[in-house]
């Protein structure tokens, strides 16, 4: 893993500039302004329908913004993308797909491995390796049809970690799973994120303070001050509703119902 | 079944079933498990539209086929990438309007032609030889399609998303998939029919699907199931005097609702085991 050393400055590994995106000329985020800087642990969260799957389809490249500037590792996004491993909600995927564990986690090594070139030692090396740091090696050959909710959770973060990344971006990881599971995604994203950047977006953060690092709110646009608390301020601008927080270290404090509107 | 093979046009029946089984056992493998069954019908049915084009004009109707199933194979891809949501509705309209100006060319057009119901259903009794030359060269290529460009083809099956972020091409690699679609429902069109064609895209793939979960597999069990359809179903058909194409279809329909029907109980009983 490479890191600026000497200094102690952390680099910026994603920056986002004054960007508004939208569908259909409706923009769904409106000045959006991020710098993430490496090995933090940001948890966006916010309500439906508030922009979280869209920031996240603009850091990807899916979406290009109508306004404003996104680089990830300095690069544009087409080409800061190969830094980025990438785990969907799993509710997405057809869970009936002929495919085993190994196969699902290979293709993690897509980006490397272009047209006409087949998978390598190298790569085997990889998938294995990631298979194991999420403790699936001995499922490698199940249908992913046939594993659990959580097997099949970790499943995914294989496939996103054989790619090697620097950052690795996460869209509700938790669902699809109940409780027990979650606390386990949790442990193991804090074990990734000793060397891996990770932004993970939820509709509900109260398992998750305790292991991000910073948190912000999106509701079209972004509260995001590089803090771990959510301010009844961010929560009020974010939400038009009560909701569910965690002020630090305090765990299931339940805020106030705020006026709908700002 | 053995008196029945000293004809040459029986013979031929068998190998044109077994080398068409190939190809749709591989591609129906992708149709399946890509949900776009319904594509493949609406490009075979479109299709007719360019046999008629073929009457009318005077070129060669399978000519007219082939630039008909892959212009709206293509047409319909591009839609399908671009608004998913509306896809069926387009599909259901071209399939629709390929086959009625299909019907209505070949009526204006004087002179002999092959009626409908023989591009519907086929007639694998009278597969020439050199058909089979063209199934085996397509059943080649397909092969060799699908080995060179496994790995985008399955990654943008499972999950195109996250192929897209990877930047596999998946724009081309779905066109190169419609297309291989194509091809094979024009080309088997000639032999089968076209219900046939859709009957062994699907069922053999979606009871091979039922079984095994690996696509290789899926594809080599698809392909051995087809053969033992067509086989089954011709020599039923020669014994019981029945249409050779509905007798196979009918064949691949029974064993596919019996597999439906076992693996249900399959699941049941591991349910059971397990709780």
């Amino acid at each position: 893993m490479k890191r600026s050393e000497g200094t102690g400055e952390l680099r910026e590994v994603v920056s986002v500039q004054h960007v508004w995106a939208g569908y259909g000329g409706r923009p769904v985020l409106e000045d959006v302004n991020l710098s993430i800087k490496e090995l933090d642990f940001i948890g966006l969260i916010g309500p439906n329908g508030g922009g979280k799957t869209t920031l996240l389809r603009v850091l990807l490249g899916l979406l290009r913004p109508t306004r404003g500037s996104v680089r990830i590792m300095g690069m544009g996004v087409k080409d800061g993308r190969r830094f980025i491993g990438y785990v969907p909600q799993s509710v997405n995927l057809d869970q009936e797909f002929p495919i085993s564990v190994w196969q699902v986690a290979q293709m993690g090594r897509l980006e490397g491995r272009g047209l006409l070139r087949r998978y390598t030692g190298e790569d085997d090396d990889a998938v294995a390796g990631a298979l194991r740091s999420v403790e699936m090696l001995d499922l490698r050959d199940r249908p992913i049809g046939e594993l659990s909710d959580g097997q099949r959770q970790r499943a995914y973060f294989a496939r996103a970690l054989a790619k090697q990344p620097q950052i690795l971006l996460l869209d509700e990881p938790l669902a699809s799973v109940d409780p027990g599971v979650s606390a386990e995604v949790y442990e193991l994203l804090h074990e990734l994120n000793r060397s891996i950047t990770v932004l993970m977006i939820s509709h509900d953060m109260n398992a998750v303070s305790s292991y991000v690092k910073t948190v912000g709110c999106l509701n079209r646009r972004l509260f995001y001050h590089g803090e771990k608390e959510i301010t009844p301020e961010m929560a009020r601008q974010a939400y038009a509703c009560p909701i569910d927080l965690i002020a630090h270290g305090v765990p299931h404090r339940v805020f106030p119902d705020h006026d709908r509107g700002r | 079944m053995i008196e029945a093979l000293q004809f040459d046009f029986m013979r031929n029946a068998l190998m044109a079933g077994v080398l068409t089984s190939i190809a749709c056992g591989i591609v129906g493998s992708f149709v399946v498990v890509n949900r776009i069954v319904f594509l493949g019908g609406g490009i075979a049915h479109a299709a007719y539209g360019g046999i008629g084009m073929g009457y009318f004009f005077g070129f060669n109707p399978l000519l007219g086929a082939v630039a008909f199933s892959l212009a709206s194979a293509l047409g319909m891809g591009v839609v399908r990438r671009r608004t998913r949501e509306r896809a069926d509705t387009i599909i259901g309209v071209l399939w629709a309007i390929g086959m009625a100006v299909g019907i209505i060319l070949v009526d204006l057009t004087e002179g002999y032609k092959a009626d409908l119901m023989s591009y519907l259903f086929g007639s694998i009794l009278a597969v020439p030889r050199g058909d089979l030359m063209t199934i085996l060269v397509l059943d080649v290529v397909i092969v060799l399609l699908v080995t060179l460009f496994y790995k985008e083809l399955l990654a943008i099956s499972f999950d195109e998303t996250f192929a897209a972020v990877n930047n596999v091409p998946v724009d081309a690699i779905y066109l190169l998939l419609v297309s291989m679609i194509a091809l094979t429902v024009v080309m088997m069109m000639r032999v089968v029919g076209l219900i046939m064609v859709i009957a062994l895209l699907t069922m053999p793939a979606a009871i091979s699907g039922q079984w095994v979960k690996d696509m290789k597999r899926m594809m080599v069990l698809a392909s051995v199931l087809g053969m033992l359809f067509t086989s089954a179903g011709l020599w039923l058909s020669y014994s019981l005097n029945l249409t050779s194409g509905a007798t196979i279809i009918l064949v691949g329909g029974v064993i596919y609702l019996v597999s439906t029907a076992a693996k249900s109980v399959a699941l049941r009983a591991r349910a059971n085991r397990q709780s």
